[in-house]
């Protein structure tokens, strides 16, 4: 029997695993000592705890234990990362480069830099999502002390040539931070064959809890250090202050464990259904994968159904089926999502854009169902959509003179 | 956001989907708002000549579930209304009738520009002067 609604935003964050909150639940009654507490067994189960999941998390991305430190969560590693290292290393440079796709955490972290006197590069990104290399090393100045792109976005799917990146990274001595949100536990990511610095990462996105993540910062070749952005007791090497969340810690080290353990099936699953819904879908006339499908996570996609706006078209569904949409109608601004804008879809298209998150409690009976509902919206739409007859009847809707509001 | 029961029942059952003839003398068709801003509405009338009553009316609209809601309600609104009597719809009233949160409001203005747009269209058609029409733009 299918149980409705069906959750396909596993982008937005995931459910969490049962057995990772299974883990977590001795840490909040009996088990609550605080990590910090070196003088009695309270304090030395809270630390011991803690150490375990630091191993957990540098195992699934190749780093050593010493190198994690936990925050909580990857708005607030980005901020770490980024805001850190430009003071920590204020006496080489002020320059950053980042990429116009970025999260908004990224984005505005630099936004924040440049109120403090700091250069930023924006790069754009290629139809595809992904950025020019050529234009990125050709950005680097000599006062350059950060590359900050991420390793996959969280619209759209696309993962960055983030081996390239660090490539250039290194030969220009400059670091190299990556927002790991949505690639870490999907798909393998390791720190040292991806040459990678710095990395922000969330429990939440990979069916650990909310409220905590981690970001790695490198100790070997080259030593990295940030500036603390939280002063206190000097918990996490001085990097990041505050008592541990030694629940959230020992939930995002399974959180981790799991998704070591059990990436390759997920994957192959998890992306047999994915393509089994965008090929399904992309059976109905214009409609259009955004990003590239080639360099892309295995349970996103993200497609634009033209000629239908896409909040009326979840409407259709969305009592029954969680998905995200690009068009902004809610949003203030009313602006489409700068993501797909800035990979080249104009206003319209990227209005009319869904994106599907599947995880791992994702099934084909949901997928099946899926498809069933968003074709059938979609045609309905269409019937309804002025611009759908314009479009059947040939007229080109550029030569319209819209009444721009 | 929870949309208003009004807005899903408009929704689900739009009134009035299609499209009039608009070679004919007495059809007036408004298209008004643009794809790159999410939402397009095309609205169209049908005025018995000797009344001058709206005997039918049409919409199809491209945008969010509250944008068909208000042209759906507009259209149904129409009917049986002088084309005087159209003028008088106010933006307003729609909100009203759909609960419309003010995030929604300019589906509501679209709306009743669409209908300017239609009864001006048939105005010029018919020989009318076009009336000037106050911007009500809120976006």
């Amino acid at each position: 029997m299918l149980k409705l609604p069906i959750y396909l935003d596993n982008n937005a964050t995931t459910p969490m695993d049962p057995r990772v909150l299974e883990a977590m639940l001795p840490y909040f009654t009996e088990k609550f000592g605080n990590a910090a507490s070196r003088n009695h067994p309270f304090g030395w189960e809270g630390e011991e705890a803690v150490d375990y999941a630091r191993e957990q998390v540098a195992k699934l991305i190749g780093a050593d234990p010493k190198e994690i430190i936990f925050t909580s969560g990857a708005t607030e590693g980005d901020n770490l990362a980024i805001k850190g290292v430009y003071e920590m290393y204020a006496s080489k440079g002020n320059h950053i480069i980042t990429a116009v796709t970025e999260h908004k955490a990224v984005l505005d972290a630099c936004k924040h830099i440049e109120k403090l006197g700091g250069e930023v590069t924006y790069l754009e990104v290629k139809p595809d999502g992904l950025i020019d290399l050529a234009q990125l090393e050709a950005a680097i100045k000599p006062t350059t002390v950060l590359i900050a792109i991420m390793y996959a976005n969280n619209e759209v799917g696309v993962i960055q040539p983030v081996k390239e990146i660090s490539a250039i990274a290194k030969k220009h001595g400059v670091l190299f931070f990556t927002d790991g949100t949505q690639a870490v536990g999907k798909i393998p990511v390791n720190v040292n064959k991806d040459g990678i610095d710095l990395m922000a990462f969330s429990g939440h996105k990979m069916y650990g809890p909310k409220g905590v993540g981690a970001i790695y910062v490198r100790r070997k070749n080259p030593r990295v250090k940030v500036t603390a952005q939280m002063d206190g007791g000097g918990h996490e090497r001085g990097m990041r202050s505050g008592t541990l969340n030694v629940p959230g810690i020992v939930g995002l080290g399974k959180a981790c464990e799991l998704c070591m353990l059990e990436m390759e099936a997920d994957t192959k699953r998890i992306s047999a259904m994915r393509d089994k819904l965008e090929n399904a879908l992309l059976k109905l006339e214009e409609a259009y994968v955004n990003g590239s499908k080639e360099h892309r996570l295995p349970h996103v996609s993200n497609i634009s159904f033209k000629y239908v706006e896409g909040e009326g078209l979840m409407m259709g569904f969305n009592k029954n089926i969680a998905v995200s949409s690009g068009s902004a109608c809610t949003s203030a601004s009313l602006e489409p999502s700068y993501v797909l804008k800035a990979l080249g879809l104009g206003d319209d298209l990227a209005h009319s854009s869904l994106r599907f998150g599947l995880g791992r409690f994702t099934t084909e009976e949901q997928i099946d169902y899926t498809i069933e509902q968003v074709s059938k919206t979609v045609l309905k739409l269409r019937e309804m959509s002025p611009l759908w007859e314009m479009y059947k009847e040939g007229i080109d809707l550029n030569t319209i003179e819209w009444a721009h509001h | 956001m929870a949309y208003s029961e009004k807005v899903i029942d408009h929704y689900q059952n739009p009134k009035n989907v299609g499209t009039l003839d608009k070679g004919k003398q007495n059809v007036g068709t408004g298209l008004v708002g643009a794809p790159e801003c999410g939402d397009v509405m095309r609205l169209q009338i049908e005025v018995d000549e000797t009344t001058g009553v709206i005997k039918d009316a049409k919409f199809k609209t491209f945008g969010c579930g509250s944008a068909i809601a208000s042209s759906s309600l507009a259209t149904e609104w129409l009917k049986g209304k002088t084309v005087d009597e159209a003028l008088k719809i106010d933006n307003m009233d729609i909100v009203e009738e759909l609960a419309l949160p003010p995030v929604k409001i300019h589906c509501s203005v679209l709306a009743e520009d669409a209908i300017k747009a239609a009864i001006n269209d048939y105005r010029v058609k018919n020989g009318l002067e076009a009336l000037k029409l106050d911007e009500k733009v809120v976006h």
